[in-house]
């Protein structure tokens, strides 16, 4: 009952050029976007850049992304067989990949 | 001197409180001490109010308010000390019962809004309470609720400084007293000091640690490895809370995976081997028609079970309600129903799967009645406090006790500082920080990520020293440990990334859990005994010698323990009664 979801991922800092890195990820049905995004970061590539906290209840608000062309909440959405493209949120200041500047400002330093 | 010296010398704060852990406990401590004259710092790795155990927290919060029937501090505090098998500190138990009310009140002014019928404030049962006891907000709701509560209560305090995405990574102690803590800064991987007269600890538990776990995925022990390393002393950390029957599978979001619980007791749910038989009853206690087997029987009956290749698929039991009729099923669980069906969970069609899974740490930063540790101007609050707890945590204190503590560590902290001079020590601060940054910038090409390391010990953790332990395991797991901390902690592959280089907060964290869980197996080790939460297969009975708790601190950098007797408590102190 294992599929591959197949994740094309925009990755890049602010101010530089930006590439896609596609990636694919072993799945059950039911498993989120994050859950992908969290294996890559431990089975392929540390350095994706990604914000999470809660994993699991919709309830830290952290983990927000453009999803084939959508905001959404990457673990709410879940791995499918077709193809996803994840890129950070458009209206955000970018960081890096998929981490844009959501931190209210006065709790920066 | 280099620019990345002047930017770091430049960027240093000066407060009198530092808060290192922004949950409800935290942001407590930063209203308390604010609201006492002093000026705060709260930091957190994450984003303020959003990370840590507060927000994932679904359930009930237990107060002696007696809204729905009589109750007392008493009674609550009984209850509570039953739960902790005779481990309990009594005075920071009984603080919990005493002033929990007033908090949950002080939160309502503040806007929280608890679920009420009438002119009362709603409190229901839960599992090892005397009495209705435990409040919430509608639907499931409690712990978001508290977080944005208290997220905006703290704006309106100019004298508290908020800072998100700031790691703290030491505390710097000198001459025996607090003078500020090293922190990373994520946005930019700078390592920045911070002066502060007094320092709060109020970075949760460590169920990141456990492959299995129900929390956010920050809190890796942090709590009690900065405590530990400033020279605080941490207690009772054999006591793992595993929850029963945490939610495997199929994947569930937007729940808190101990859901299921208050389910399987309201319209009896069924538990199930691989083999869709009912099994409570092989382990000496009755699961029929009831449906109430205690959590540590349920959690032993479904760890035997998959041991003898009984298990389900994810490795637990099966929770089955397909014996419930539909219109029932949706009477019970109201519109989580509609919530699991989203995620592809029609019950009235297929069962779940369950497991035991960490869940809260009893055991912590040894504290006094006002928070204070050992190290003057060190204090702690909420989940990384030990003690209050003893072997066993009732359920729903964990909120009261974030509040509470997180008041009284606040007031303290702030009350300090008052009387304390700044003890600044320049080279100290150099040093220290020198030692960080050789940490944090190391990388070593053939290394590992830290991230692949977090996993194989939250791994080694969960079947070593996870809900049932033996000397055998917990040894092997303090060996693999070990040898980690000598070979590949000292070899981690970083990234060079400047913006939030997840791998260098990685490898800051890894450190931590290794402490924490070093922590952890060390006290395992030493309680030969089975007791609430601790359970030894090699020694399944408890010991009445051993009603004694376990004090760890390091010894030039290594951990060394004593027993000491449980604080007791002058009951005559305790209130009366309090009616409806």
């Amino acid at each position: 009952m294992s599929s591959i979801a197949k994740l094309r991922v925009k990755r890049g800092s602010f101010g530089q050029s930006s590439r896609y890195d596609d990636f694919e990820v072993p799945y059950e049905d039911g498993m989120s976007l994050l859950d992908a995004l969290r294996w890559i970061r431990i089975h392929r590539d540390s350095t994706l850049g990604i914000r999470y906290s809660c994993i699991n209840a919709n309830a830290c608000k952290t983990c927000v992304a453009l999803v084939d062309g959508e905001v959404e909440y990457t673990c709410m959405v879940k791995l499918k067989p077709t193809p996803i493209r994840v890129e950070p949120l458009p209206k955000r200041r970018l960081i890096r990949d998929l981490i844009t500047d959501i931190v209210p400002s006065d709790e920066k330093l | 001197m280099s620019s990345q010296e002047r930017d770091r010398r430049m960027l240093r704060f000066s407060v009198d409180v530092l808060i290192a852990g922004a949950g409800a406990a935290g942001m407590y401590a930063a209203i308390a001490a604010a609201r006492a004259g002093a000026t705060v710092l709260l930091v957190d790795k994450g984003q303020i109010g959003r990370g840590g155990a507060t927000v994932m927290a679904q359930m009930t919060v237990a107060a002696a308010l007696a809204e729905e029937e009589p109750d007392s501090v008493a009674l609550h505090l009984d209850d509570t000390l039953k739960a902790g098998r005779g481990l309990c500190n009594e005075e920071l138990a009984a603080l919990v019962c005493s002033e929990g009310p007033k908090r949950i009140r002080e939160m309502e002014e503040w806007g929280i809004r608890w679920a009420r019928e009438g002119q009362r404030i709603k409190q229901v049962m839960a599992p090892g309470h005397s009495v209705k006891r435990c409040c919430y907000v509608d639907f499931l709701n409690t712990g978001p609720a508290v977080a944005a509560t208290l997220r905006r209560k703290i704006t309106e305090f100019s004298k508290i400084r908020r800072v998100s995405n700031f790691a703290v990574v030491e505390i710097l102690v000198c001459d025996g007293r607090v003078m500020g803590a090293i922190a990373l800064d994520l946005t930019n991987n700078q390592l920045l000091t911070i002066q502060a007269r007094a320092a709060v600890v109020s970075a949760g538990g460590l169920t990141k640690v456990y492959a299995r776990n129900s929390a956010s995925t920050n809190m890796g022990g942090e709590a009690y490895a900065l405590a530990l390393w400033a020279g605080a002393e941490l207690i009772d950390m054999e006591f793992v809370q595993f929850f029963p029957i945490g939610h495997l599978a199929p994947r569930l979001v937007g729940m808190d995976p101990i859901m299921w619980e208050p389910f399987r007791y309201k319209v009896g749910g069924k538990l199930l081997n691989g083999q869709f038989e009912e099994f409570i009853d092989r382990y000496g206690s009755t699961d029929f028609g009831q449906y109430n087997a205690t959590r540590d029987i349920a959690a032993y009956a479904i760890l035997k079970e998959v041991e003898a290749g009984r298990g389900t698929p994810h490795g637990g039991a099966y929770l089955d309600f397909r014996h419930i009729a539909e219109k029932d099923l949706r009477a019970a669980f109201g519109p989580v129903i509609d919530r699991l069906l989203a995620n592809g969970i029609d019950l009235s069609r297929m069962p779940v799967e369950v497991g035991p899974m960490a869940h809260y740490h009893m055991g912590g930063i040894r504290v006094d009645a006002n928070m204070r540790t050992r190290i003057e101007g060190l204090y702690a609050a909420g989940e990384a406090v030990g003690g209050s707890n003893g072997a066993n945590r009732l359920s729903g204190n964990a909120i009261t006790e974030a509040f509470v503590f997180g008041e009284r560590a606040g007031c303290a902290a702030a009350d300090d500082v008052k009387a304390a001079n700044s003890n600044w020590d320049e080279k100290l601060a150099e040093e220290s920080i020198a030692r960080l940054e050789r940490f944090g910038r190391t990388s070593d090409d053939n290394g590992i990520a830290p991230i692949v390391l977090q996993t194989e010990l939250q791994r080694i953790m969960w079947d070593l020293a996870g809900p049932f332990r033996t000397g055998d395991k917990l040894t092997r797991a303090q060996a693999r440990i070990a040898e980690i901390k000598t070979t590949e902690l000292r070899h981690l592959h970083l990234g060079n990334e400047r913006e939030f280089n997840l791998d260098v907060q990685d490898g800051f964290e890894l450190r931590a859990m290794m402490t924490a869980a070093e922590a952890v197996v060390y006290a395992a080790l030493g309680r030969a005994e089975s007791r609430g939460a601790h359970q030894r297969e090699d020694f399944p009975l408890a010991d009445y010698q051993l009603i004694k708790n376990q004090v760890l601190e390091l010894r030039d950098g290594e951990l060394v323990c004593r027993w000491a007797q449980p604080v007791r408590l002058d009951r005559s102190q305790l209130e009366k009664p309090l009616m409806p």
